[in-house]
């Protein structure tokens, strides 16, 4: 046996080393970076002109420029930083790689941190240069939000790890058959956390369920800052209290899901 | 307690059910340190499940693995730096290039002097042409030796092998077979392999545990398993256990 590491401690050394692993495999394969910039300034693009024809039509919207390229912004913060996450944990399965990395000394903690680091590197990617484009095109800079939106893209950026620690739970639970969970489990969120409108407008009974949400209060915070002018410090701090239990929540439900995979036997049969 | 005396692997009374059916049941065998001891069975014998419980990605209903002293699953951070494997159900990333997977395999075993190491593993299982390919543009037989290759980078203690030689042709199997036995001659490392192939137990093992329907229906060295079932290969052997032919009977 070689290799001083005794692997009872956390090791940023093994972070690394994942964290190298999917670069390689990024790096490798243009299909996947391309993938990373296309729908984001697809989206970007289409609700940058809706935002455009409307505000040529409607005062408020004339005073509101820049809400709706702001929330798809956003919104592509969170969906694309769970995609990112959970592709990266995907490709794992994909490749049949898990036996190798679950029968290695790398430990759950460092999986999803390495999971965490590729998620903002993809999500990096994809968003800083169609954050340009926003820019060119509409003038709308998201860079110039400045403080503020380092608040709602750690609150957002959070609540993706969240979802995608919960879903690589279930997807070591349940195989390739969780598949659709990775896709698709966002999309939940679209109009509970109001993304493209303010949260009065939904039910009353609806509402309670949005502000359990921490995005919603991102969502708010976006246009009190863009309508308003005003950055709502304590939307922040309680998107952030909800962002802790909602973390601490994943990491166990992800830690007891692994679990049950070790006892149904399922870590060397990840297919359907 | 020294080195010696305790088990590489130590087996006890191991069960697994899967929805009430029993796919191991009951068995125990102890691996002593530096030894290669084969684990027979038909499909469905359940060596696969004792090998992925002995690696610690199953969990036992009930009995005890321990493996270098901690016990698995629960002690596995404690050992998992010390053991590899490789096996047919698994497959390095196929976009990398051998060199990329094994250097990213090395820094997780955190071996010391990578590149030293890889070059080294190359050299030693012919592989040092294919270091710069995609791992998934290999044939089987360089597929199984990169494979091969990231079982040893931490110079394991305690090595299991899944069915190593499956879907090789017969040439580059009797070549996997000579590196694995030279390599465990010159590192003392245990070895359980888990093979349908009865001449590369024959050739490789001091010691056979054959299973049948999750149990362990025979376990002894092969010469004293040919002689006790009246048999010239251990073919034959496997035959008349999974036929359920009694040593007596088959002796006649």
């Amino acid at each position: 046996m070689i290799g001083a590491d005794t692997g009872m401690n956390f090791s940023l050394n093994r972070v690394a080393a994942m964290v190298r692993r999917y670069w390689y495999l990024l790096r490798s394969s243009w299909p996947r970076i391309l993938d990373l910039i296309y729908w984001p300034t697809v989206q970007m693009l289409m609700w940058g002109f809706l935002q455009l024809y409307i505000s040529q039509n409607a005062g408020f919207f004339a005073r509101a420029g820049g809400v709706f390229i702001g929330s798809v912004l956003l919104w592509d913060i969170l969906f694309r930083g769970q995609l990112g996450f959970s592709i990266s944990f995907l490709e794992e399965m994909y490749a049949r790689n898990l036996g190798n990395i679950m029968m290695s000394p790398l430990r759950p903690a460092e999986f999803l941190l390495a999971l965490m680091i590729m998620s903002i590197v993809r999500l990096s990617i994809g968003m800083i240069p169609v954050s340009f484009l926003a820019i060119a095109f509409f003038g709308f800079n998201l860079w110039a939000l400045g403080l503020a939106l380092v608040a709602f893209f750690a609150n957002l950026i959070l609540t993706s790890w969240s979802v995608g620690i919960f879903v690589a739970g279930l997807l070591l639970r349940n195989g390739l058959g969780a598949e659709s969970m990775a896709w698709t489990i966002m999309f939940l969120f679209l109009p509970l956390t109001c993304v493209y409108y303010p949260v009065a407008v939904l039910p009353e009974w609806l509402q309670y369920f949005a502000w359990m949400l921490p995005p919603t209060y991102v969502f708010e915070g976006m246009r009190a800052l863009v309508i308003d002018h005003v950055f709502r410090a304590d939307l922040m701090a309680e998107a952030f209290a909800l962002n802790i239990v909602f973390f601490a929540a994943a990491s166990f439900a992800f830690l007891k899901l692994l679990q049950s995979a070790r006892v149904q036997g399922s870590l060397l049969q990840t297919g359907e | 307690m020294d080195k010696q005396s305790t088990p590489a692997i130590a087996v006890d009374r191991l069960v697994k059910q899967y929805k009430g059916v029993a796919a191991v049941d009951g068995i125990s065998f102890r691996l002593v340190p530096g030894s290669i001891t084969g684990l027979l069975g038909g499909n469905g014998a359940g060596k696969t499940t004792t090998i992925a419980m002995i690696m610690g990605l199953v969990t036992p209903t009930s009995g005890t693995v321990t493996v270098l002293g901690a016990d698995m699953p629960r002690e596995r951070y404690r050992v998992l730096h010390r053991m590899n494997f490789e096996s047919p159900y698994v497959d390095m990333p196929m976009r990398l290039t051998v060199r990329q997977n094994l250097s990213v395999f090395a820094q997780l075993y955190a071996v010391p002097d990578i590149d030293e190491r890889i070059a080294s593993l190359a050299a030693d299982l012919d592989l040092t042409e294919f270091l710069d390919r995609p791992t998934g543009k290999l044939s089987a037989g360089q597929k199984t030796r990169a494979s091969l290759a990231k079982a040893l980078l931490n110079k394991p203690e305690v090595l299991l092998l899944d069915e190593p030689t499956a879907s090789l042709d017969p040439d580059t199997a009797d070549w996997v077979r000579s590196r694995l036995e030279r390599y465990r001659a010159e590192h003392g490392t245990t070895v359980l392999l888990a093979s349908h192939n009865m001449g590369e137990v024959e050739r490789l093992c001091e010691r056979v545990v054959i299973m049948k329907k999750g149990r362990v229906e025979d376990d002894d060295t092969p010469g004293r398993l040919l002689a006790r079932y009246g048999r010239e290969t251990l073919e034959e052997v496997f035959l008349d256990v999974v036929r359920g032919r009694r040593q007596s009977e088959a002796a006649q």
